[in-house]
């Protein structure tokens, strides 16, 4: 019964917009909602139904039946199956075929490829796919983007217009298409993944949620043939990865703790399990992409009993191999990284010093604070430490920095 | 040890709560509360009413919609056993509908003993 409510909500969400069509994705979203008010109100009194989700699907199914009915004018949207449906005057027969498993996940699947339409600006994007993929609330939503809820309602607003203004329609997309898009969704998912990953001043429960839902996500996709590719189960192997850490990362007053000072106990065994069996399916062949490598390099990671045990040499390969598909500053600055590791803290300065042309970016900085600190340098490691501090908003962050300078003048 | 009957009136989440993960929490509240008094033998019955209905007086004249309105309107029921109206009363107290604005109201029901 964990999150039955947010999950179905989506899931039913997803069928009644195919019914209505998306211009009327609201009445769907209304239906539902009064489908979770009346369990609210009977279950209690009566009992949790054998089937909550089959109760759930009725109540809609029978809501949305009544909504048909009372309305005189025909929907003309051509992709509505109501619109077909009232033609031929079989409405209920055809709505209770698309509550049958498979079509709910086919309804999140077209779904998932309207949210996450490139058109739209992204933010927009992660909006409309937590709010009606993903079951949250406006407020939660607002919540764990530390916004205000006007916001997302306009970003709700202008992704809704542009799908109905570009007249998307709720489909799968196929051939040469179905590549491109479905890049463009596994983007935006991990965007989404990384807001509840990285959100540092959010409530942690939340995070956690939107995390574990752009997970659900993905392994959505894993589940159609059509979708379930290399760049798939591998972006499914680095979110495992990710998450089996979530529990480790922050200490008690909100601050972050990094890989090296995490306690590996506090990982999840059963996640970083699964991280290897969805790699291992994603290693099959010969393609390789960006998050194959990265969840290669989460890989060698959790194997490890500790960070001084890491394989640090194979990290480094890994990420040779990255940077010549993804030559960013980011990937250069963590390459510098385990070059520090193996050899030494001063060989890592020059790299960064040299390769990395990153400037005001509070990581650049933390980062050589941290190697001038470990090669004995008092004085650089101060300022740069200060100098990052200057560059972040987040208290995590600050919180972090400021207890490496204590650290130091100690 | 008399019964007593619960009158719930308002404390409807659909006006200020729309997250169906905050509605699931609000529900298990409610279930938890009933469970507990079933538990403890205090609960012998009650059923939630739909909102729609109808009002007749003078045997003819029907209007339609429940006596009241708005958070007037009785949106279900319980009946408790409970030693006197204190009892009823403190019980009552833990009720989930006040968290959204909603009332009990106690009523002692009439036995037949003399």
């Amino acid at each position: 019964m964990d999150h039955l409510f947010r999950h179905e909500s989506g899931k039913m969400v997803s069928v009644l917009t195919r019914v209505f069509g998306f211009n009327d994705i609201e009445m769907a979203e209304d239906i539902v909602q009064e489908t979770m008010y009346k369990a609210l109100q009977e279950w209690p009194f009566h009992q949790v139904p054998d089937n909550p989700q089959a109760w759930l699907y009725k109540v809609a199914r029978n809501k949305a039946i009544d909504m048909l009915r009372k309305q005189k004018k025909l929907l003309y949207n051509t992709d509505s199956v109501a619109a077909m449906a009232l033609m031929e005057k079989n409405v209920s027969g055809q709505i209770d075929e698309l509550f049958l498993d498979h079509e709910i996940q086919d309804s999140q699947l077209r779904m998932i490829f309207a949210c996450c339409y490139p058109e739209i600006s992204i933010e927009s994007q992660i909006a409309l796919t937590l709010k009606t993929l993903c079951g949250f609330s406006i407020k939660e939503i607002a919540k764990a983007f530390v916004t205000g809820e006007e916001t997302i309602n306009k970003r709700l607003l202008r992704a809704k217009q542009k799908i109905r203004n570009e007249n998307i329609t709720l489909d799968v997309p196929t051939g040469r298409e179905l590549g491109k898009r479905l890049q463009s969704v596994l983007k935006t998912v991990y965007l989404l993944f990384n807001e509840g990953y990285n959100a540092s001043s959010a409530d942690i429960l939340i995070r956690k949620d939107i995390c574990l839902e752009a997970m659900r996500l993905v392994i959505l996709l894993t589940e159609q043939p059509a979708t379930n590719q290399v760049e798939t189960q591998a972006l499914l192997a680095l979110m495992c990865f990710h998450a089996a850490r979530f529990d480790s990362r922050i200490d008690a007053e909100g601050g972050i703790i990094l890989l090296k000072d995490q306690d590996r106990k506090l990982w999840d065994k059963e996640l970083i399990r699964k991280g290897y069996l969805y790699l291992n399916e994603a290693s099959i062949g010969y393609i390789t992409n960006e998050y194959v490598i990265e969840a290669g390099i989460m890989a060698v990671h959790c194997s490890a009993s500790s960070y001084d045990k890491t394989d640090w040499p194979v990290i480094l390969r890994l990420y040779e191999s990255l940077e010549e598909i993804k030559d960013t500053p980011v990937v250069k600055l963590n390459k510098a990284i385990v070059i520090g590791q193996i050899n030494g803290p001063k060989v890592a300065i020059e790299e960064i010093l040299n390769n990395v042309p990153m400037k005001d970016y509070y990581l650049y900085h933390a980062t050589l604070g941290e190697l001038y600190f470990q090669s004995n340098d008092v004085f650089q490691a101060k300022q740069q430490l200060k100098l990052a501090m200057s560059l972040t908003d987040s208290n995590a962050e600050k919180l972090l920095l400021e207890k490496k300078l204590a650290k130091i003048n100690s | 040890m008399s019964e007593f009957l619960y009158l719930f009136r308002g404390g409807d989440a659909r006006n200020l709560e729309s997250s169906p993960e905050r509605l699931q929490e609000h529900m298990g509240k409610w279930m938890k509360w009933m469970e507990e008094l079933g538990k403890a033998g205090k609960m012998t019955g009650g059923l939630p009413l739909k909102n729609e209905g109808k009002t007749v007086k003078n045997r003819g004249v029907v209007t339609d919609g429940p006596f009241a309105e708005g958070k007037e309107i009785v949106g279900g029921y319980m009946i408790i056993n409970a030693k006197d109206i204190n009892e009823a009363t403190e019980i009552s107290k833990d009720c989930p509908i006040f968290e959204f604005d909603g009332t009990v109201e106690v009523r002692e029901i009439q036995s037949m003993e003399m």
